[in-house]
């Protein structure tokens, strides 16, 4: 709501500027300029004369036809300061301060209270698609179909495929390879476990990785010589006295990573023997890891897409490093 | 040319107008290249060679602050200062101020064009150039205002003419915007932040940002139509009484119309409708002005056939009634939910923007440039011809490409499957828009190799021995 002064202000203003076209319109139409209908002003600007020529009928009807529909549409819709339109319609609920009052009023909507096209708008998405989508989430019971179940029905999968295409393959890929710094969907190797429970979970509350930076620990002597040991742990040829260097100092890392490097998905700490890497497996690309650690985010997605999809979504996730 | 004026060439101020006149040609080349590299960079990502100043995210303010400030506002100042002149009888106000205005204006296209490739934005649209920038456009603006309003306060005809009304309403409009709109704190010589917060900011930004298109690139080129329109024909303006009505409702209605480009946003739902009622209303007005020209050509259809200038200038007017045909439909906020965020808008600038803009200044310089440089002719009649076609060819692959790509990306971004999901990525939409892409660089392409032929025409009517170019005779 703005204040009574501006809602008066931007009324007159607007009525104002509407009414001034209407007694243009009036005033250009008749003849009122002394000289005859499309002879010459008598002025001429460099040797331009103007014609007296009346304005055409089509466009002076025109003209009128757009300000007829203008104050109708000003009438019957919120427009005039604080004036909401006698149609009652609003875009969503503007001006809510606080969840509370936004709760009430989408119960207020419920009673068909307030008309608000947002609201009208996913209650009529939710009358159209709700029972298709539900009869493919849940069995009879009302329990969730179990996702192992759901990722053999191409149905589901369909579902599934569309949903993760819309909100996950910006950062997993369409083909949900992943790339530098975004897991790669497909493999079996999971950084939080790739049980159906253990995929919903990631989905419905997101995870946040932390890799500690290790410089100030190391130092950059102690990052080459860990590098080195990483970099062995998944086959690859090093400098052994260098390794052996890193490996006396891995016990920092096994805290996480395991004394054998092969990782703890209650951490989400991830394998450092099976030379999958999140953030590039070069001797650089580790050497930034331990230098300067990795902050990885998996955003949570059950207050934007809620669980119904979210369990469609794991389905079709999980479905992705199963057998076919 | 007409020779019958009461008032000696010799006492016109036409030096600031071949300055401004050349440099329209060479901005304009730099502006629509840069627009032609961008277009390719949306099919081959590769052209930005890994360069951060070549980045199309840098390149596209560069290529629109070309394109609208220095290839059209030095148009505008070319024609304005020479018709203010002509109109009024009476040499250019203030002495050197004319001068200090068109290098004045040249410095802050230089700056813009080194600013912006480096990365330094204010990232409001059309208005991305910091604080120091801002200042001095400012300041060469108010010279140019007083320049302006000066000469038409020392004017030797009883009345003003009507193409000065429409440049008075751009000069003071745009300092109006320009100084509201970019009201910021500083943070460091190349950092501010605008004073403005969310929706506000939102709203004023698009209140500039519209009524740059309403009062620079409609008001001002609606002012050098009304010139060079009846002066190209031999033929006097149609109606008086037209462009008295069409020209006070114009720019009271337009200065409303900016909310349209925030349907369905965070901006109160009442200013969303008045920008959509205002924009409807501004339609009848916006035609005024085409019906003024066109119809100025009655009794004088015949010169369409053997003057390709008065081509580019009615076909300038047609593709205006267009967009302006367009505009308003777009600001209803129903069609505005399909078009809104697609290529249909870009469509819609360019057919106002090469349609309108660019084709009425080309045909005002073919005008000019014979008069400020002592000839009776361009050298190559011939190549304003192919020019024109050129234009015309380039203006309309650009316009349909995106029509066709703008209105399936809305569709294919609103197409629902039976259980409510939608039907494509946005990705596949960037993929099926690709052979568009194609044809609207191919019509980009066909519109600068336009200007690259006009400025090989205008060097060679410079470089003319003076008179030695003479009109020829006309069945």
């Amino acid at each position: 709501m703005m204040s009574s002064f501006l809602s008066i202000m931007v009324t007159v203003i607007t009525l104002g500027s509407i009414v001034g076209c209407i007694l243009l319109l009036r005033a250009t139409n008749k003849n009122k300029t002394g000289v005859d209908e499309g002879a010459s002003m008598g002025h001429t600007f460099d040797g331009i004369e103007e014609l007296n020529n009346p304005l055409p009928k089509w466009w002076t009807y025109m003209f009128y036809i757009t300000i007829v529909y203008g104050l109708g549409y000003l009438a019957l819709y919120p427009g005039l300061g604080n004036f909401p339109g006698l149609s009652g319609w609003k875009s969503s609920e503007q001006g809510i301060k606080s969840i509370a009052e936004k709760d009430q009023r989408i119960e207020a909507y419920a009673d068909k209270a307030v008309a608000n096209q947002y609201l009208s708008e996913v209650a009529h998405a939710e009358e159209r698609f709700g029972e298709v989508f539900r009869s493919i989430a849940y069995q009879s019971d009302g329990n969730y179909r179990p996702i192992e179940e759901l990722a053999t029905d191409e149905d589901a999968l369909k579902i599934g495929q569309r949903l993760y295409l819309q909100n996950c393959s910006q950062c997993h890929g369409a083909t949900a390879r992943g790339s530098t710094g975004f897991p790669n969907l497909t493999d079996n190797d999971w950084l939080y476990g790739g049980t159906p429970e253990a995929i919903k979970t990631t989905l419905m509350n997101g995870r946040a990785g932390q890799m500690p930076a290790w410089i100030d620990v190391l130092g950059a002597d102690g990052v080459k010589e860990v590098t080195s040991h990483v970099l062995r742990l998944s086959g690859r040829k090093v400098n052994t006295l260098e390794a052996e260097a890193g490996a006396a100092k891995f016990a920092v890392c096994a805290a996480c990573h395991a004394a054998d490097g092969t990782g703890n998905e209650a951490l989400g700490a991830p394998n450092l023997t099976n030379n999958i890497w999140l953030y590039g497996g070069s001797r650089k690309a580790v050497e930034e890891t331990l230098t300067y650690g990795r902050a990885g985010v998996m955003p949570a997605w059950k207050d934007i897409l809620g669980e119904d999809k979210i369990h469609v979504i794991s389905a079709y996730v999980y479905s992705l490093s199963q057998e076919k | 040319m007409d020779h019958a004026a009461t008032h000696s060439e010799n006492d016109y101020n036409y030096k600031v107008v071949r300055q401004f006149t050349v440099m329209t040609v060479i901005w304009g080349i730099v502006g629509m290249s840069v627009g032609v590299l961008i277009a390719a960079q949306l099919i081959w990502p590769a052209l930005n060679f890994d360069t951060p100043w070549l980045t199309y995210s840098r390149l596209r303010p560069l290529h629109t602050n070309a394109v609208i400030f220095a290839f059209g506002t030095s148009a505008l100042m070319a024609c304005s200062f020479y018709i203010v002149q002509r109109t009024c009888q009476t040499r250019l106000f203030g002495g050197p101020l004319a001068s200090i205005v068109f290098w004045g204006w040249q410095l802050i296209i230089v700056s813009a064009a080194i600013s912006l490739p480096l990365g330094y934005t204010t990232s409001k649209e059309y208005a991305e150039l910091e604080w120091p920038i801002g200042i001095l456009i400012a300041v060469v603006w108010v010279i140019y205002a007083i320049v302006f309003f000066g000469t038409l306060a020392k004017r030797k005809t009883t009345h003003i003419y009507v193409a000065n009304w429409f440049f008075g309403a751009f000069i003071i409009t745009i300092a109006m915007l320009h100084i509201i709109n970019n009201l910021a704190i500083p943070l460091s010589y190349t950092k501010s932040y605008s004073i403005y917060a969310g929706a506000v900011d939102a709203m004023v930004q698009w209140w500039y940002g519209h009524n740059a298109v309403g009062f620079l690139l409609t008001a001002g080129f609606l002012g050098m139509m009304y010139y060079f329109v009846p002066k190209q024909a031999g033929r006097p303006v149609y109606s008086y009484r037209l462009s008295i009505v069409h020209f006070w409702a114009l720019v009271s209605i337009y200065i409303w119309a900016g909310p349209h480009h925030l349907h369905y946003t965070a901006l109160p739902d009442w200013a969303q409708s008045l920008g959509m009622v205002m924009s409807l209303i501004l339609f009848a007005p916006s035609w005024g002005g085409m019906i003024n020209g066109i119809m100025t050509l009655s009794g004088a259809w015949h010169k369409l056939r053997y003057d390709p200038i008065l081509r580019f200038l009615i076909v300038s007017l047609s593709f205006y009634g267009m967009s302006t045909f367009e505009g308003p439909m777009m600001a209803i906020k129903t069609v505005n939910a399909l078009s809104h965020y697609t290529d249909w808008t870009v469509g819609h600038v360019h057919s106002g923007a090469l349609g309108w803009v660019a084709m009425v200044t080309i045909g005002s310089i073919y005008h000019l440039i014979p008069v400020l440089f002592n000839q009776e002719r361009m050298y190559s009649t011939k190549l304003i011809n192919t020019h024109f076609w050129l234009a015309t060819i380039g203006v309309v692959l650009y316009i349909v490409a995106m029509w066709i790509s703008g209105v399936m990306q809305g569709l294919m971004w609103r197409a629902v499957n039976e259980d409510g999901t939608l039907t494509y990525s946005f990705i596949e939409s960037i993929e099926a828009s690709y052979p568009f892409y194609f044809v609207r660089l191919v019509g980009g392409l066909f519109f600068l190799g336009g200007m690259l032929l006009m400025a090989y025409n205008v060097f060679k009517t410079i470089s003319a021995t003076d008179g030695s170019l003479k009109a020829t005779e006309q069945a």
